[in-house]
């Protein structure tokens, strides 16, 4: 998609692929094919720039097409850079500029449970550990906690990277779990690229709820590619098609032997 | 041709090298804005803030306060609107001399989407009181603002491309605020006005005009505010159509300030104005040369808008098939 594209971002969507995996594949109660569908759980994607891993999560699992991930930044694609929900149904919120999803995410969890009467509706949010120094984030962390929010569950893809390098170099984010906890949140802290940790750590969450959840993802970057992984320069750039065929042979191989 | 956010950066480790007063504080894009060239050349004079944009602001209106001669840098968009407060409250409401550069400013910010599209940051920035709002065309006129800005006692808001365009000017090119500049004589029949980078495929359009017949004035307006209007309306009087091309919302932008300046002046014989730009309405993702010919402003589009406007017959020839990374697109 991204080689197709010739624009976009790399390492995140690799490193948030089991997730996404995981959440699209199996913990997320929804019908693909009525995405409006009025028990569904909600996925809000708020660091957009990652927005290839959704749309790959939403095609393999029934949303449209896989044919058409291949329009990805294309004039007249549903496909948009960053998610724009308007675009694409399925889409809950349009993201890009960080740290406005958990806000959106908060609000979707009080109206479902006080208004609608449906605290078994959950509503994740998906952000970068980058994004977290954001200020937004962290006002709508303090209102989750006041209102108890149990059926939210945040998810932080903590990679270590950003743009401009290692995350503890740029602002260094330090005890994360610490942090959370602090605000009020219930931190479950796992491998975010093993399968049966974030299987374990989403039914946890789901079973608290007097508090709001957050799950730390520690993650691999650029995940299954080798020359991508860990490198912070791969977060903003895109795969020649040499490079492009390089890591489609490299996760196809793991791919099979997992 | 040089890439404006690369003369920035080359620019602003000058003038870090000249002045220990000169800072840049960046939120986590020094390698898209090219605030890197500093963090590397000269890293005492960079100040990484993460990606949190009102303490950007912040911290750069405190700096100022402290005689220091502070420069922003992140994408344009998440400052003329995440941190806009802090860009009116601290620094406009101030008069604090903060340098705000708004990297990838405009409609062309490789494929992003309208997330990340700024299309409304002349019209924001111009109506904020006491701030200086400029778009050079080129890398000459990008050194040229950058080395005036930094002397400048006040907020100045400058645009500046991600990509490289024709150049329109030479190296010797000295800015004045407010002044406008003819990029092409003549203009018998049209004349054109644009800002920014877009002026340079303006001259591109105003060629294409003369080879179907059409004679076009080029005028090149870099600084919003000020604006020096006679010189301006001087420069769009004697002919019947004046065409103003933005890559930004027609409204309240270049198109705005013209329009403003026709109608206070009264002149009955004051040309006919349209407005060439994004209408009323959110742009989309796609390869700059695609968003180009979508929404009017490729040298062939802007050509063919404007012998609209004069009241010429579309030609057959004027179907514009753009090919680009990806695939082509009719």
């Amino acid at each position: 998609m991204l080689e197709n594209a010739r624009s976009g971002h790399s390492a995140g969507p690799l490193g948030m692929a089991d997730l996404l995996a995981v959440l699209f594949g199996h913990s997320l109660r929804h019908r693909p094919e009525q995405p409006g569908w009025e028990d569904r759980d909600v996925f809000l994607l708020s660091n957009g720039h990652t927005a290839p891993v959704l749309y790959a999560a939403m095609a393999h699992t029934g949303y449209f097409p896989t044919d058409e991930l291949m329009t990805l930044r294309r004039l007249g694609s549903r496909l948009q850079g960053h998610p724009e929900r308007t675009a694409l149904p399925g889409l809950e919120n349009t993201s890009g500029p960080l740290g406005s999803g958990l806000s959106q995410g908060a609000g979707w969890a009080q109206i479902v449970r006080d208004l609608d009467g449906r605290p078994d509706r959950v509503v994740y949010v998906m952000m970068g550990d980058g994004e977290l120094n954001e200020g937004n984030i962290w006002e709508a962390a303090m209102y989750a906690a006041k209102y108890r929010l149990g059926n939210l569950i945040g998810i932080v893809d903590r990679n270590f990277i950003q743009i401009d390098g290692d995350t503890e170099d740029v602002m260094p984010l330090g005890d994360l779990a610490g942090k959370w906890r602090t605000f009020g949140w219930h931190v479950v802290d796992i491998d975010g690229n093993d399968i049966a940790a974030i299987v374990e750590a989403v039914d946890e969450c789901r079973r608290v709820t007097d508090q709001p959840s957050v799950i730390l993802a520690r993650t691999v970057p650029g995940r299954g590619v080798p020359y991508m992984e860990h490198d912070h320069t791969w977060h903003g750039r895109v795969p020649t098609s040499e490079q492009a065929d390089i890591a489609v042979a490299a996760l196809t191989a793991e791919g099979e032997t997992r | 041709m040089t890439a404006q956010r690369k003369v920035w950066g080359d620019t602003l480790l000058e003038l870090t090298r000249e002045d220990d007063r000169v800072v840049v504080l960046d939120a986590d894009l020094a390698t898209s804005t090219m605030a890197v060239t500093v963090a590397e050349g000269n890293p005492e004079a960079f100040i990484q803030v993460g990606i949190a944009e009102q303490n950007l602001v912040g911290m750069a209106f405190g700096l100022s306060t402290m005689g220091y001669r502070p420069w922003l840098s992140t994408f344009g968009v998440f400052l003329t609107h995440r941190a806009l407060d802090q860009i009116r409250m601290l620094v406009s409401q101030t008069g604090a001399p903060v340098r705000i550069a708004a990297a990838y400013a405009g409609l062309l910010n490789g494929s992003s989407g309208k997330t990340h599209q700024d299309i409304e940051d002349l019209a924001i920035m111009r109506a904020m009181p006491g701030m200086t709002v400029l778009a050079p065309a080129d890398e000459h006129e990008a050194r040229a603002i950058t080395r005036w800005a930094a002397e400048h006692d006040g907020p100045v808001y400058i645009r500046y491309a991600r990509d490289a365009v024709a150049p329109v000017f030479d190296a010797d090119y000295v800015f004045h605020p407010g002044a406008v500049h003819r990029l092409r004589d003549g203009g018998g029949d049209v004349t054109l006005v644009s800002t920014g980078v877009q002026s340079s495929r303006v001259v591109e359009a105003a060629e294409l005009l003369a080879a179907r017949g059409v004679d076009a004035r080029v005028v090149h307006v870099p600084s919003l505010k000020p604006v020096d209007g006679d010189a301006l309306l001087a420069a769009i009087s004697g002919v019947g159509t004046v065409v103003t091309v933005e890559d930004h919302s027609v409204i309240n932008g270049l198109g705005g300030l013209v329009a403003e300046l026709i109608a206070e002046r009264g002149d009955p014989d004051a040309p006919r104005l349209h407005r060439v730009g994004l209408a009323d309405g959110w742009s989309e993702s796609a390869p700059n040369a695609f968003l180009l010919d979508r929404y009017g402003l490729s040298a062939e589009r802007v050509a063919e808008q404007v012998l609209e406007a004069l009241g010429h017959s579309p030609s057959p020839s004027a179907t514009v098939t753009v090919t680009a990374p990806g695939g082509t697109v009719g």
